[in-house]
Order: structure tokens, then C-alpha cells, then sequence
């Protein structure tokens, strides 16, 4: 943990008074005592491991010699609560999925808090133990950590950045320039529930909704992927921009032409309810918990079997396919036999998603 | 497959059939915002032959709001003790002055409701704060301001306000006949507006101008059966009247929501963006609601802004031209960095040729494709 | 540059009445419950199926035009989706 000091901000102390073991305050992101008291009652007790609990400013991990994966992502989801999870199990599940959709098994995570002052302990307490929760459902450690406090106002509560590291095996590469002509694409289950769940909660609270985010760790689904096929050659996880963005984004990349078939994306019947009422188009939605693959045509059904063995690949299906076209786009055939092309949404459809 | 997906290949048949006996090739103009984009995202277009086209008209009412209008309501915005509530669309439209949007990053207190009412419990439950509620929308948004009105006054309420930009539009489409500007073969006409006003309020357009018009729903199957039966109503060269959305729209539409509109309000002449001045194509408050009116209340008038240089916003949603046919068109306005409300909105003609149709054209020339995503780079 | 959702001024949605209460009603779609004006069709019942807009019914709809009309619909009778 580093020891920096916080500015105060322009707010006099005695415009409010804050009972500390109530509320975060600025001191506790002071590096002092404050912040000691902090990880010894608030982080420690949930998250300590071996290698947190030694408190030095870096965890050495043991590892063996190989390739790296490092990743990292900020999570400033508003509400910070939300049907199907919360920040803790957003900030644990996106940085897991993006190590595991290049190959990597988690090693460790490192966590950092920006708090804002004011936010209540056991708000702040909720979201740790979803951290620590979501962390033991994918089998990861958070190793590492760091807390900050900012003044009231200025976090909107709370902002987490998590960063991933995780270890390639020899054979593994899975990347853009291994995609050819033929090679299928699988999405594994219903698409926007998330994205759509946030956004309801929030745009329109007097909503009472069923949706539910997808937000979930999947590094053993892909693990078992992996494993039983040889065949997967690419994989994202269709978070912001949703699904439009991760498929153009590889007709783009690869230069090749990608076609999907509207009538095999699975939106369910909720979602696209609110999907309707908010006026957004599912496919540029965010997910959480769904990934997608591309395979080689052979492996295809064993990728879908794979994927189906986990509680959450249950709805996995072949949605498209690439062609040998070199134009780098995305064509959509949809329900009714026409065809458009499916861009990668222009700017941000939905601010603070995730 | 369900029977509406049959019921789509079928209408498609029927429209490809009807067409090869056309004398001459048609377009038909469809005037609602949501047809617009429905037919993009369907693949409609796609599936069109080469005779028959289906052209966008002003059937945005974000976009045909006078960019005067906006401004006012930027204005009111940024004034102190001001609370402008307005619909989600209209937040990112730009005015001389920025937009609504810009504004609430200023500061200013903006806030998107999705019922009017919304904006009506805000005022009750804040009296210090004076709401002005930005009335936007045809004719199916427009009953809704009105209750909110008779609402407010039940209330006894001083603090609520709406500035009136409601449109009318059916002067609208006369006027676009009359300017003999537009060929157009016939209309499809927007079902949700239908709902309120009946369809009978299209018979003057059938009556007057000898050109069919089908009120159509916004689901793929009625999209494309709306366009097949147009087709098929030019190749029989018959001035015909058809509602093929019957689920919704009956032929004198909804009386309760037309009498509270005609308490409420009374026509008056309005400018509409590219079109200039209609006549008895806006509403007023009638004189017992003018307290509720913000343009009295708070003594202002809209002022007329010149359009942003090279901006083509008034061709395009008078189907004069294209949106690819003007020179600012995804080169410089973008839906990121929009000039004009026809992209802006998300229901604008120059945002769903941007989102559905401009890669499809730039497949043929190349050196767009290349150009293109580099200047959009730099935005 | 953020862009807020939009809450469309012609888009319009079928939904169930699940109770009525004076000039409101909570409709329900899929399990999407919202509250609603029905000042512009007064005569609505629990059970009905209506159109709503912008917070407002504002036509009713008769249940046998709903499931071939609608897409939002089709899975009606299958809650939770799946193919």
C-alpha cells in the first residue's frame, strides 16, 4: 500500500461532522492510521490472503516461467448497485473475463479504491464481500491493493480499478490474424441483459424490472473450452459496444466479411421489452457475463457442447459465420431475409454501464 | 417461424410482384421518425427493387423543431432557479448555443423525464424551482402535454410551464405537396400518430392530391406490407386510403385524446426547420392555459438563427436530397460531432443513413472506405 | 462524447393492465412493471392489453390481434427466453 497523502478539499471541518466508523472519510486514504484501520477492519478480514496480508507495496507471485497476461479495467457503474450484482462482482468479473479470453489463467487481481468521503462502511463493506464472492467463484486471489479517498462528491461513491495478471500456456494463441474464411461465430447465451439491467435501474427507477445483469466470471467455462477443443481461434467479451462492437471490430481487424443471422441472437423477451422502452438496439448493449468465440467449422459443435456443460453457456448458438469477402464489415441477415450492415456503435451509447 | 415471419416473406413477394408492373419507378415518403429507422433495421431497404424507394420526410419532430425554439430553451436552462425538463431525444440537439446537454455539463439543471406528467409532480414537489417542460412532439405526444396542463392547473401550481412546440402533421404534408418541391408517389403513414388522430385525417391528402396512403405499424411485417400494398396501389394507379394497422388505429382514432388537445390548445401558424412557415401547423395554449405558457410567462420569443453553413438538414427531411448529397455528411457531421438535428436524433434521416446505409455505399468505392475512417479519426 | 438513451416520442409498446387505481395503472410486459396514466383511455380494466406511450395508455388493444402483431410478444407464453 503507498503512502500518499490527500489533499483536504476547500470544505471547512466543521461544515459537517461524519461519525468515522460509519462513514469513509478523507484521512482514511491518508496511508496513515486511519487507512491501517481501514484495511485491518474493512479489507483484510474479507479479502486476506497470504500474500495481501504481508501489506507490501508489491506481491511477488510464484509462477512458472512462460507467458504473461496482464490486464486492467476501471469500473464506474452507476448505480453502484444493481439487479444481479454490484461494482465488487463487475470489478472481479471484467478483469478475469478479459484474461481469460486470451488464454490466461488468473493468477491474482490487484484492487484499487477510490472511495469518496461520506460513503457509508457497510455499503463500502457490501461491495467487498462481493469482490471476495465473485473472486472465490472464479477461483482468484486479490494479491494486491490500494485505497484512496476523495472528496464527498467526487467518486460518485466509488470507482474500482482492477487489474489481472494470468499465465499462457506454450500452445495458446488466440488472435485476430488467426481467423480464415469459414471459421464460425458462437455467442454463449442471450445478449444485452446487463447493459439493459443498469439502464433501467437507473433511467427509469419507477420501472419494477425482471432483468437481471449477466455479470459473472467465465474464466472456468473457457478453461474447459479450451481444454476439451482444439479448434477455438479468438475469443472477446462483448462488453461495451456490445455485440456490434466485437463483430465489426473483427471484420475490421481480420479485413474479411463477417455475416451474422439476426433470427439466431438470442434477446430475451424482457430485455428486448426494455430495450423498446429506452429505445436501444440490444446488439450495441453491454455484457458481462457472455463471450464470444470463433472457431474453425469442425469444432464449432464441440464448442457449443463445451460451453453448454457450464451454468453459464447454457444458451450458447452458432450466430454467423466468415466469408472471404476482403471489405472488413459486417453484415447483418435479418429476421425478415434482408441485409444491413452492423457497425460498431459510434461514440458511447451507455455512459457508466460498467 | 411464427406466422408474422411468413406473413413478411409474403408481403416482400407481393411488393417485388407488384413492382415489376409499374409504369414508371415510385418513391413513397414515410413520416414518422421510427418508420425511418424500422426500415433500415429490418433490411427493408435491402430487399427494395431497383423501382421502388422509400424517402424520409419530416417525421422527426426533434428535427423539425426551429433551431429559434432551441435556443429559447437553452436560455431558459441556464437561468438561475430554472428546472427545463424535456424528453431524452431532445437532450444532444444543437441550437446557435450548444445543446440542452451542454448546458447540464454547465451546470444548468436539466433533467430527461419520460412522462410529462414527470415534469408536473417536480414542480409540486419543488416550488422554489420554476419548471419549464420542453412540449416537443406530434400528435401522439401532444395529448400528453395537454393532461399535464389541466394537471398542473388542478394543482393550482405557479411554477409550471411548458414552451409549445408541438406540430401538426398533416399541414405539413399539404404544404410539402403544394411547394411541388417533392415528387412523391404516395405515403406511409405513421401508425402511432394514426392512433390518436384516426385515419380518416389522411383522406384530404388521398381526396386533394390523388396519391394513396397507407397507415402502417412499426414491426417488420407491417412495414413491408404497408410497402407492398403502395406498390401495389401505384401499379393499379388507384388514390386509395388503407389502414393496415387496424390492431391500433381506427378510423376516427382516439376522441378523448383529440377533445383534451382541442381544450387545451388551438393552431397556430409554426415555423418548421427546412420547411420555414406552416400554416396552422403548430399549436397554442388557448387563452385559459396561457399562465402555463412559457414563452408569456417569461416574455420571450424565438429568435431565427441562420442554419450552420453547408448544413442540408431542410433538403434532407424534405427528401430534396440525400443525406449523402451533402458535402458535411459523415465527413464533418457525424453523430458524434452532429451540425444538424437530422443527426442528432436518433430518429433523423442523416443518423440512420450514417448507422444502416453508408458502408453499404462505400463498399462500391473504395477510396471512401479508405478516406472516410481516417477523417473520422481526427473528429 | 456520452449519449443518454432515448425515450422516443413516437415509440410505443403493448403491455398488460395489472391493477388500476384512479387515473393510473400498472401495466406489466414480461414482467416490467410500470406505472401509467390512463387518463387518455379511462375505460381500461385489469387483464386489458394496451398501448403505451411516453408514460401514457393510449389505445386499448384486443387480445386476440396481440401475439401475430407484435415481436416484443412472441414469447408470451415461455418466461425467461431460450431457443
Amino acid at each position: 500500500m503507498s503512502n500518499a497523502m490527500q489533499e483536504r478539499p476547500g470544505t471547512p471541518p466543521s461544515a459537517y461532522h461524519i461519525d468515522k466508523s460509519r462513514h469513509i472519510i478523507l484521512a482514511h486514504g491518508g496511508g496513515g492510521q486511519l487507512t491501517d484501520e481501514l484495511i485491518a477492519h474493512t479489507l483484510l478480514p474479507r479479502l486476506g490472503n497470504e500474500l495481501l496480508g504481508e501489506l507490501l507495496d508489491s506481491s511477488i507471485v510464484p509462477g512458472s516461467a512462460g507467458r504473461i497476461a496482464l490486464t486492467i479495467d476501471s469500473y464506474v457503474v452507476r448505480p453502484l448497485s444493481f439487479p444481479g450484482g454490484d461494482i465488487g462482482r463487475l470489478a472481479v468479473s471484467g478483469t478475469v473475463n478479459d484474461l481469460a479470453v486470451c488464454g490466461a489463467e488468473p493468477m491474482g487481481l490487484a484492487l484499487s479504491l477510490i472511495l469518496a468521503e461520506g460513503l457509508e462502511r457497510k455499503v463500502l463493506e457490501s461491495f467487498i464481500d462481493s469482490v471476495k464472492a465473485t473472486a472465490d467463484e472464479a477461483g482468484v486471489k486479490v494479491i494486491t491493493g490500494d485505497t484512496k479517498v476523495v472528496g464527498r462528491g467526487q467518486a460518485d461513491g466509488v470507482y474500482i480499478t482492477t487489474a489481472g495478471v494470468g499465465s499462457v500456456n506454450g500452445k495458446t494463441r488466440l488472435h485476430p490474424d488467426q481467423i480464415r474464411p469459414g471459421d464460425v461465430v458462437i455467442v454463449s447465451g442471450s445478449i444485452a441483459d446487463h447493459g439493459l439491467a443498469v439502464m433501467l435501474a437507473r433511467e427509469m427507477p419507477e420501472v419494477q424490472s425482471v432483468l437481471w445483469s449477466d455479470v459473472a466470471p467465465l474464466n472456468r467455462m473457457i478453461a474447459r473450452l479450451l481444454e476439451k477443443v482444439n479448434g477455438v481461434v479468438f475469443m472477446r467479451d462483448p462488453t461495451r459496444g456490445g455485440l456490434a462492437c466485437v463483430v465489426a471490430d473483427i471484420a475490421t481487424r481480420t479485413g474479411l466479411h463477417v455475416v451474422l443471422e439476426e433470427s439466431r441472437i438470442l434477446v430475451r423477451p424482457e430485455t428486448q421489452h426494455a430495450a423498446d422502452m429506452l429505445g436501444l438496439d440490444p446488439l450495441e448493449v453491454a455484457n458481462e457475463g457472455k463471450v464470444v468465440v470463433v472457431t474453425r467449422p469442425e469444432a464449432a459443435e464441440a464448442a457449443i457442447a463445451a460451453l453448454k456443460e457450464d451454468e453459464h453457456g447454457q444458451d450458447a448458438r452458432i450466430i454467423g459465420h466468415i466469408e472471404p469477402e476482403r471489405d472488413g464489415l459486417c453484415e447483418l441477415h435479418t429476421v425478415i431475409g434482408g441485409r444491413r450492415i452492423l457497425q460498431k456503435p459510434y461514440g458511447e451509447q451507455l455512459p457508466r454501464i460498467c | 417461424m411464427t406466422q408474422r415471419l411468413a406473413d413478411s416473406h409474403a408481403a416482400i413477394g407481393r411488393l417485388l410482384e407488384a413492382a415489376k408492373a409499374l409504369p414508371k419507378p415510385v418513391a413513397f415518403m414515410e413520416i414518422c421518425g421510427t418508420h425511418t429507422v424500422a426500415a433500415f433495421r429490418c433490411g427493408l431497404h435491402s430487399l427494395m427493387p431497383a423501382n421502388v424507394k422509400l424517402v424520409s420526410g419530416p417525421g422527426c419532430p426533434v428535427c423539425v423543431t426551429s433551431q429559434g425554439d432551441i435556443d429559447m430553451l437553452i436560455e431558459l436552462a441556464q437561468r438561475p432557479g430554472v428546472t427545463l425538463c424535456t424528453y431524452g431525444d431532445m437532450l444532444r440537439v444543437t441550437g446557435a448555443k450548444g445543446s440542452l446537454e451542454e448546458a447540464r455539463g454547465g451546470g444548468a439543471d436539466v433533467r430527461v423525464i419520460y412522462c410529462s406528467l414527470d415534469a408536473v409532480k417536480l414542480a409540486a414537489a419543488e416550488p422554489k424551482r420554476n419548471v419549464v417542460f420542453a412540449a416537443v412532439g406530434f400528435e401522439t405526444t401532444t395529448p400528453a402535454t395537454a393532461v399535464a396542463v389541466m394537471e398542473a392547473e388542478r394543482l393550482g401550481l405557479t411554477n409550471f410551464t411548458a414552451l409549445v412546440s408541438h406540430k401538426r402533421i398533416l399541414p405539413a404534408m399539404r404544404a410539402l405537396l403544394d411547394s411541388m418541391q417533392v415528387n412523391v408517389d404516395g405515403f406511409m403513414c405513421p401508425g402511432h400518430v394514426s392512433a390518436i388522430t384516426g385515419y380518416a385525417t389522411f383522406a384530404t391528402i388521398v381526396r386533394r392530391y390523388k396519391l394513396p396512403c397507407v397507415v402502417a405499424g412499426f414491426e417488420d411485417v407491417q412495414i413491408a406490407s404497408a410497402l407492398a400494398k403502395l406498390v401495389e396501389l401505384a401499379r393499379d394507379r388507384k388514390a386509395a386510403l388503407e389502414n393496415l394497422y387496424p390492431q391500433v388505429v381506427s378510423r376516427w382514432g382516439n376522441r378523448r385524446a383529440q377533445n383534451l388537445m382541442r381544450r387545451v390548445f388551438r393552431p397556430v401558424d409554426a415555423r418548421w426547420r427546412g420547411l420555414g412557415m406552416i400554416p396552422d401547423s403548430g399549436l397554442a395554449f388557448r387563452s385559459r392555459f396561457s399562465r402555463f405558457d412559457t414563452q408569456s410567462r417569461y416574455k420571450i420569443t424565438p429568435i431565427d438563427s441562420p442554419e450552420p453553413p453547408g448544413c442540408r438538414c431542410g433538403d434532407v427531411i424534405t427528401a430534396r436530397c440525400t443525406p449523402a448529397e451533402c458535402k458535411l455528411f459523415a465527413v464533418v457531421c457525424t453523430p458524434v460531432r452532429p451540425i444538424g438535428p437530422c443527426m442528432v436524433s436518433s430518429e433523423g434521416t442523416c443518423q440512420a443513413w450514417f448507422k444502416y446505409k453508408r458502408l453499404g455505399k462505400s463498399i462500391a468505392a473504395s477510396e471512401d472506405a479508405v478516406a472516410k475512417p481516417s477523417q473520422e479519426a481526427r473528429l | 462524447m456520452r449519449r443518454k438513451a432515448r425515450c422516443s416520442m413516437c415509440l410505443a409498446v403493448p403491455a398488460q393492465v395489472k391493477s388500476c387505481d384512479g387515473n393510473d395503472a400498472v401495466v406489466d410486459l414480461h414482467g416490467n412493471r410500470v406505472r401509467v396514466s390512463t387518463v387518455l383511455v379511462p375505460e381500461v380494466k385489469e387483464g386489458d392489453w394496451v398501448l403505451v406511450h411516453a408514460g401514457f395508455v393510449i389505445q386499448q388493444l384486443s387480445a386476440e390481434d396481440l401475439k401475430e402483431t407484435w415481436a416484443v410478444l412472441d414469447d408470451l407464453e415461455r418466461k425467461g427466453g431460450g431457443l
